[in-house]
C-alpha cells in the first residue's frame, strides 16, 4: 500500500546501555578516572603491535560506553605484559583494569544468563 | 553586571540578526499555500491589521524553483535568473526589504546573495540573463527576513493584543511547546537566523512571550526528514519518515501539548507522518492515543490573537487540533470545521 517502509535507525544510544561493569571497575580501580585518553598505552602495546585491530585505549572507550560484546572480544587479546601501565603519564593501573574488567564481565554474563 | 554576564551578552549578540521594521516585499511559499493555505493569509492579516505594517503581496511573484533546484531538476543559472526577477519585481514596486514565507526560499535567496558576493562575475552574468529574457534590472534587497523573524520581532506587540495565552485553562499551567526550525533557516548560514543553528530562538521567543513553556528536547535540531529527494523519490520515503519518528520519540517523554514549526515542509511532515506511523506501526505520540498537533507559527499567533480556528485553516491538519483548542479554552463550532463559517 505504501511503497516504502520506515527505515530502522542506525544510531546507537549509549545512554540505554548498562554501565554496571564500568561502575564495578571504577570501584576496584579508581585510577581509571584520571585517564586522559592520550594513547601512550596503545603506542607501547605489544599485542597491539602484532594485532593491528587491538587498541588498548579503545577498551576504555568501550567500557565507558557499555559496549560489552565488542569489549569482550577485544579484551582477550591482552597478554597482561604491563607495559601500558609503565608508560601511562597519569599513573593509571591499566593491567589491573583489564583484569577487573574480565572478572566483572564474566560475573555479569553469568548473572544475566 | 559581572564580567561573565557581559561576555555572555556579547556572545549572544553574535547570534542576533537585523530584521527590518516595516515595508516588506512579501514572498509567498509554493507548498505552504497548498498544505496550510490560511497561514499566509493569517500572516498578512496579523502584520497589516494587528501590527499596522506595510507588505506588498505581489501577484507576479512566482516559485523560487527551490524544490526543483534541490532535486537537481533545474540548473543553477535558471534558479538565479528567477530569483533575480523577484528582486527586479521588488525594485519596481519600490521596496527594499524582503519577508519570505518559505524556509527553502529564504535559504536559497540567502545562498544566491552570498554566491554573488563571492563571485561578482556570476552576478553580472545573471543580470545579463535577466535583461535578455525580460528587459529588467534589479537592486539587491537591503534586508532579508524569514516571515517567522518578523513575527519574532513583533512578538511583544502581539502579546499586548493577546486574548488567549498559551496556557492550559483547566490547570493554569503554561502549555508545553516543542519547536522545530527548518534546516535551511539557519543551518546553512547561521548568522542569518535568530539564535543561529545552535540556539534556535525564533520560535521559542514567541512561545515564551505568549505564555507557553518551550521544551528543549534532545533531537530538537534534527531534520524533519523532508530533504526534498528523500521524500520525492518513493523508495527513500522510509528514510524521510524515520527522521520524523526520531524526533517524535525524542519529544514524547516531555508530553508536549503541540509542535510548532517555521518551515512549510516541516510543519506538514511533522503532521502527516504521525498518521503514516500510526497506520504502519500503530504508534501514536500524543495523549489518549491521539497525535501531537503540529502548527505553523502563524496559526499559533492567530490562536493567541483570538482568530477562529477554522478561519485559520486548522481543519487542514491531519492530527486533530481539538484537544489543544480545549486546553486553551477556545470556543469552536465542530460543524464549522468542514462546512465553513456562515457569514
Amino acid at each position: 500500500m505504501w511503497g516504502f517502509k520506515i527505515a530502522k535507525s542506525q544510531s546507537i544510544n549509549y545512554d540505554r546501555n548498562d554501565k554496571e561493569i564500568m561502575r564495578t571497575v571504577l570501584e576496584n580501580e579508581p585510577s581509571l578516572r584520571v585517564c586522559m585518553a592520550c594513547g601512550a598505552c596503545t603506542a607501547t602495546c605489544s599485542a597491539g603491535n602484532l594485532l593491528p585491530t587491538f587498541n588498548i585505549r579503545r577498551l576504555n572507550t568501550l567500557l565507558q560506553r557499555g559496549e560489552y560484546t565488542q569489549l569482550r572480544n577485544e579484551l582477550n587479546n591482552c597478554m597482561l605484559c604491563g607495559k601500558c601501565t609503565l608508560v601511562c603519564p597519569r599513573g593509571v593501573n591499566i593491567r589491573n583494569i583489564v583484569l577487573n574488567t574480565r572478572e566483572a564481565l564474566m560475573k555479569y554474563e553469568s548473572d544475566t544468563i | 553586571m559581572s564580567e561573565q554576564c557581559v561576555a555572555k551578552q556579547n556572545l549572544w549578540a553574535k547570534y542576533q540578526k537585523d530584521i527590518a521594521d516595516d515595508h516588506y516585499y512579501y514572498c509567498r511559499s509554493c507548498i505552504r499555500q497548498t498544505f496550510f493555505p490560511a497561514s499566509e493569509r493569517a500572516y498578512l492579516n496579523i502584520m497589516r491589521d494587528k501590527l499596522g505594517k506595510d507588505l506588498f503581496d505581489d501577484p507576479n511573484h512566482t516559485t523560487c524553483t527551490g524544490i526543483a533546484y534541490h532535486s537537481d531538476l533545474v540548473p543553477l543559472q535558471t534558479t538565479e535568473t528567477v530569483i533575480a526577477r523577484h528582486f527586479a519585481l521588488m525594485t519596481e514596486a519600490g521596496y527594499e526589504n524582503m519577508a519570505i514565507s518559505c524556509v527553502t526560499s529564504f535559504g536559497l535567496y540567502t545562498e544566491l546573495l552570498h554566491t554573488w558576493e563571492e563571485y561578482p562575475e556570476e552576478e553580472a552574468r545573471v543580470r545579463q540573463y535577466l535583461w535578455d529574457a525580460t528587459r529588467r534590472e534589479f537592486k539587491k534587497p537591503k534586508n532579508i527576513a524569514h516571515t517567522s523573524d518578523t513575527i519574532y520581532k513583533f512578538r511583544n506587540e502581539i502579546a499586548a493584543q493577546m486574548t488567549r495565552p498559551l496556557v492550559n485553562v483547566k490547570t493554569g499551567e503554561p502549555l508545553k511547546v516543542v519547536d522545530h526550525i527548518g534546516c535551511h533557516y539557519a543551518k546553512m548560514f547561521p548568522t542569518k537566523g535568530v539564535g543561529g543553528a545552535e540556539f534556535p530562538r525564533v520560535l521559542t521567543g514567541m512561545v515564551e512571550a505568549w505564555g507557553g513553556t518551550p521544551i528543549d528536547y534532545p533531537e530538537r535540531r534534527h531534520c524533519c526528514g523532508f530533504g526534498f529527494r528523500n521524500y520525492l523519490v518513493m523508495a527513500n520515503r522510509g528514510y524521510s519518515v524515520a527522521n520524523s519518528k526520531k524526533k517524535f520519540e525524542s519529544m514524547v517523554p516531555y508530553k508536549p501539548d503541540f509542535i510548532v514549526a517555521n518551515c512549510p515542509g516541516c510543519a506538514m511532515f511533522l503532521d502527516r507522518w504521525q498518521y503514516t506511523i500510526q497506520q504502519m506501526e500503530g504508534t501514536t505520540y500524543g495523549a489518549d492515543g491521539q497525535g501531537i498537533p503540529s502548527l505553523t507559527y502563524e496559526e499559533m499567533a492567530g490562536l493567541v490573537l483570538g482568530y477562529d480556528p477554522w478561519e485559520l485553516g486548522l481543519q487542514m491538519h491531519q492530527v486533530p487540533v481539538e484537544p489543544l483548542l480545549d486546553k486553551m479554552g477556545i470556543q469552536y463550532t465542530p460543524r464549522d470545521k468542514w462546512t465553513g463559517k456562515k457569514h
